[in-house]
């Protein structure tokens, strides 16, 4: 039977060290809405968001009262809209069109984002995949809950430097077309190598192709839970500390593991996964920075960090893995910039620049994400910070992500707020060296060879 | 087997001790037929932390409406008071 320091154990963890589940997302195909009338598409797009998502929300909270455990957010994410609007969009504002449905149907049901504005482009791209890249920042700046993701590379296919090169033009558009918002519509705009198609976690939730009609995925969260159980193992052995992180992470994990089954369970709809990547919010306490620096650095950025990082990462898995029957997404620790305040403090006090934060990539989910840089960035240069962290998740074969927010009409020293749970964030310094003459070179970078397993 | 039949639910009380504080909440879910299965307590940091495991299969209200019931208990007499399903726990310490 459980006994009071159990129950006292988990009920501090929700009450005073943020223990939440991050994202009930509920994945929708919408192949079966394919039309080449925009306007019957649409329709079908918005009955079938409607119809299969109409219960989530209610669902979610039902379960946060049995339970008294926090899910901050319901979502829904879809087949890439890339495939879907084929058939029935000739230019990127029929895309549109579709963007504004999607909101609309958000909106109806109650969710706080969808997901899957989305081309999946990694090796080619279609006219389809093109004009949807293309209705990018016009979907973003007339929408308020889509949210719109590009898959550019892989380890088995290489880079799409076309589509790379596009896309640092199409996130300096959509900061344009946001810029009354301080370029909000580039929060919710990220570019994948390796995107996983079950990933709960906005910007970059869609339904992949390989899934089944609907699929409930969840992301769990902890990182307060995680920082105040190693504050009881100060100065103690690696082993010590791994174990703890373990632990920690295997508790953290079976909570979304029992959500995960009762929304599936409540709502009819198969269980996916869970999505084990300890996830930061701007919320004091629940920071990812701030477990490094009780691992013992003075400050995310310091040397030690990549390796703090990387074990921390590694441990979280290793713990979470038993937990959960079926574990996907991303899975790793997020270093977002603008949504953890601990590394908010480390930008500003200069220990945690745009590079380190590219090393910290290589051995965490997910990517450079949520950083603000100065808004007079050059195409190329987004490009280039781009196919960079392409590189290092084909040759790593896992996945990298980008979201990077120019700040239009904003430069370094500034700061820039998002509000909620996107956070505020100081504008960083980019490299002001050109790589115009390497960006604008046309096609891809072929697979690595390591890559070839077959 | 009995087991099986039960419906579980973990209710904890923290505050301010008062004398008094288990009989009220005993009595309201005397009232619901809500069936006290453990109680135990202690004292930490200087607040009072009471846990029971209760029964709810033959109770003669909904878990919201126990939960808000029991909320309006604790407002009462100066506690908070939660009702939480008990697979919370179950999963969470047990493998």
């Amino acid at each position: 039977m459980i006994n009071i320091g159990e129950v006292i154990e988990t009920n501090d963890m929700i009450e005073k060290e943020n223990l939440d589940v991050r994202t009930i997302t509920l994945g929708i195909s919408l192949l079966d809405c394919i039309d080449s009338d925009l306007n019957r598409l649409n329709e079908k797009i918005y009955h079938k968001i409607t119809t299969v998502a109409k219960d989530l929300v209610a669902v979610g909270q039902s379960i946060e009262n049995n339970y008294c455990i926090p899910i901050v957010n319901k979502r829904i994410s879809v087949t890439p809209i890339a495939l879907v609007g084929g058939a029935a969009c000739k230019c990127p504002e029929d895309f549109v069109t579709i963007a504004q449905t999607l909101d609309r149907a958000a909106k109806t049901v109650g969710v706080n984002f969808i997901g899957g504005f989305s081309a999946l482009v990694a090796k080619g791209m279609t006219t389809a995949d093109e004009n949807l890249i293309r209705s990018i920042p016009q979907a973003l700046a007339t929408t308020e809950f889509v949210c719109s993701s590009v898959n550019l590379g892989s380890t088995r296919t290489g880079i799409n430097m076309d589509a790379v090169r596009l896309m640092g033009e199409i996130v300096k558009k959509t900061a344009e077309a946001t810029k009354e918002q301080d370029s909000l519509g580039c929060a919710k705009l990220v570019v994948f190598c390796n995107a996983p198609d079950d990933n709960p976690f906005m910007a970059g939730a869609f339904h992949g192709v390989t899934e089944a009609d609907a699929v409930i995925n969840v992301g769990v969260s902890g990182p307060g839970v995680v920082k105040t159980a190693l504050e009881k193992v100060r100065g103690q052995s690696f082993e010590v500390l791994c174990e703890t992180i373990k632990k920690t992470a295997f508790k953290v994990t079976r909570v979304g593991q029992l959500v995960a089954k009762e929304a599936s369970k409540k709502l009819g709809i198969p269980f996916g996964i869970i999505d084990l990547s300890l996830a930061p919010t701007p919320a004091i306490g629940d920071s990812v920075a701030d477990i490094l620096c009780e691992i013992g650095l003075e400050h995310a950025g310091a040397p030690g960090t990549t390796a703090a990082l990387a074990l921390l990462n590694d441990q979280v898995k290793k713990g979470g893995i038993m937990a959960s029957s079926y574990v996907g997404g991303l899975s790793g620790a997020f270093i977002p910039v603008s949504e953890d305040q601990g590394m908010i403090n480390a930008v500003e006090d200069g220990a945690l620049t745009l590079e380190k934060l590219e090393a910290m990539t290589c051995v965490c989910s997910v990517g450079l994400d949520m950083i603000a840089i100065p808004g007079d960035t050059k195409d190329t240069t987004i490009a280039g910070i781009i196919a960079d962290e392409m590189a290092i998740g084909m040759v790593n074969q896992k996945t990298t992500a980008v979201r990077l927010i120019p700040v239009i009409g904003k430069g370094v020293g500034e700061t820039v707020e998002f509000g909620g749970l996107l956070g505020y964030a100081p504008i960083m310094p980019v490299n002001q060296f050109s790589c115009d003459a390497f960006v604008n070179r046309k096609g891809r970078i072929p697979a690595p060879i390591h890559s070839f397993k077959n | 087997m009995a087991e099986k039949n039960l419906d579980k639910a973990i209710i904890t009380v923290v505050g301010k001790d008062t004398v008094g504080i288990i009989a009220k909440v005993c009595t309201y879910l005397s009232q619901i037929s809500v069936n006290v299965l453990d109680i135990s307590q202690t004292i930490v940091s200087g607040y009072f932390n009471m846990m029971m495991i209760v029964d709810l299969s033959g109770a003669k209200k909904s878990f919201a409406e126990i939960s808000d019931g029991l909320d309006s208990v604790g407002e009462e007499i100066g506690v908070a008071i939660k009702c939480q399903r008990e697979e919370i726990f179950e999963k969470m310490h047990r493998i």
